[in-house]
Order: C-alpha cells, then structure tokens, then sequence
C-alpha cells in the first residue's frame, strides 16, 4: 500500500503541470473555521472522519484537492445552518456509501475486524490449553 | 504425536496473511468509487449560466418527459476533452444533454467550447462542487442518465468512449 502511494505521489507530481487544476480560489469555508467555537470543534470532528474522494486515504481534514476543500465548504456550511454532524455524516453516506467514512458502522463488512480480534483471541487461547494439557500427560507419561 | 501439526496453525495463519497482503499489494483494489445516488431523484438545484449565452441548469428543467444525459465536467479537466467527440456523436443521434461545469470561470468555459464543440443545451455553473457532492459524484468527466421523470438512472465514471455511445442511446431510449 505505501509503496503504490509513494509511486502515486511520483506520478502526481509528474503530471500535475500537465493536469491543469482549475483556476478558481478555494470555497469560502475550506480554509476558514466557524466563528462559533463549538460549531468549528464539531465540524472538525466530523473532517477527520470523512475520507477525500481525490486523495484517497486522507481525510478531508488533511487534504488540499480542491473537492476537498469544497467538502469542508460543504460540512461547514450545514453545521453553521444548524445541522448536526450524524445528519450531515448521513447525508453523506447516502450519496458516497461508508467509503466516506472512516468509521463504518458494524455489518457483514466490518464484522472480521470487530469480531477477529476475539476469534484469534480464542484459537490462541485453545492452543495453550492443548499446550498445558499435553505437558500434564507427559509429565505423568515420565513419572 | 498428530497434535505437533497443531503448532504449523499459526505459521500457516501468518503465510496466508502475508499472502493476502501480497496480493493486494500486486493489485490494488477498485478505487473509483460510486455514487450511491442511483434511482433516486435529481437533487434539487439551480446553477447559474456557466458562461455568456448558454443557458442556466435547474433540477426542475430535468423532469420535462425527456430522457436525457446530464455531464459533469470541467474546462480544466484534461480527459474532458478526449470526451467532446462522443458528446457530439450522442447529440447527433438526438440525444438531449445538458452540462454541469464544475469550479470553472466564464471564460475558460467559453473557451473550452470554442476548441472542442458545444453539444449542450444547458450548462450550470458549480463553482463549489456543491452539486457534484449532492450527486454522489466524485471527479470529472462524470455523466448521469437520466429519465423522463428526473431520477437518476446510472452513473458512467470517466471518459465515455466511442463503442458506448449506441448503448448509452438505447438505454435513453427505453426509458422512453
């Protein structure tokens, strides 16, 4: 994965001359946080956990692609309308599916990652046990 | 003595491990990434002319009983310009198109159509990406279909090409 990313990052930089982006300034609300403290606080919290469509394994938070940016336009704009972070998240989701987010929601998906580390915890625990069992035989095996 | 194959479990663990990542490493998986948008109706909009003397785009003008293709590109998009023939082919063979020209100015617009054609009846001016994100859409050039009711029937990422276009006019077609 790092390795296609440093090669992604090459050729970007290569063929970003050639690649005109477009020659508009940023969104009003792409670099500019709410006035309102506790709006910006929630709207960045919900930046980080929105992945960039361009630069893919970024979050929006993170990233200078211009779509980027007019996402956190986006984001900022509903939140300082008074939309909360999960309407907004959900709107989201609805058009870009839970690639958007960083935090996909338990399902057939994800369930290997929650329940995996419980599954390996159980077949490391079974092996010990087999371990310990066989000790007790050899040992009386030896006696 | 058959329980030592016990102790191989986790090597052959890790070896499939190791080999999934590999593979994955080899080849990446599918990163275009799909509007989830579809069958559901135009988001509702109304962009202003993207340029002098093209009309404006409305969401409510995509609901007329006419089956049509809605682009998303942009003057500054390289592969957009691969695209105008097939734009110009499908309006050829009547097809009713109408254009969303994403963070653009005026002039680039004007001049993106002087060079490669104008097969728009309309263009609207997103000059925040607004209705780009409301379409689920997520670069450029990006084309929707549309039916005659305003619901958006499929999405095609990237370039249309030429061996597409008569299957792109049928399907309007049968949403006739």
């Amino acid at each position: 994965m790092s390795l296609r990313l440093i090669l992604l990052c090459l050729l970007g930089a290569l063929t970003l001359p050639l690649a005109a982006q477009d020659r508009l300034p940023p969104a009003p609300y792409a670099y500019q946080q709410l006035n309102d403290p506790a709006k910006e606080a929630r709207a960045k919290a919900l930046m980080e956990e929105l992945r960039c469509l361009v630069c893919q394994g970024q979050s929006i938070a993170d990233s200078d692609a211009p779509l980027a940016g007019d996402m956190r336009h986006e984001v900022r704009s509903k939140i300082a309308a008074g939309e909360s972070p999960d309407e907004i998240k959900a709107w989201l989701v609805a058009r870009y599916g839970n690639w958007v987010s960083y935090d996909p929601p338990f399902d057939g998906a994800t369930a290997l990652l929650w329940l995996g580390p419980l599954l390996f915890l159980a077949i490391g625990g079974w092996l010990a046990f087999g371990r310990f069992r066989r000790g007790k035989d050899d040992a009386e095996g030896g006696a | 003595m058959k329980n030592r194959w016990v102790l191989f479990v986790p090597l052959a663990i890790m070896g499939l491990l190791f080999g999934a990542f590999i593979y994955r490493l080899v080849t990446p998986a599918e990163t275009l990434i799909q509007s989830q948008w579809i069958d559901k109706p135009m988001p509702l909009f109304d962009l202003p002319p993207a340029t002098a003397g093209v009309e404006g785009l409305k969401s409510s003008q995509l609901a007329d009983g006419k089956p049509r293709l809605v682009n998303v590109f942009a003057s500054w998009c390289i592969p957009c310009r691969a695209e105008a023939p097939q734009l110009e082919a499908l309006k050829a063979a009547g097809v009713p198109i109408d254009g969303i020209a994403i963070r653009d100015r005026p002039e680039d617009v004007a001049m993106f159509l002087r060079e490669y054609g104008n097969p728009f009846d309309r263009i609207g001016s997103d000059m925040q990406s607004s209705v780009q994100i409301a379409l689920g859409s997520s670069g450029v050039p990006e084309t929707f279909l549309i039916d005659g009711k305003g619901i958006i029937r499929e999405q095609i990422q990237g370039v249309i090409l030429a061996d597409q276009v008569p299957e792109i006019v049928a399907k309007l077609e049968a949403m006739k």
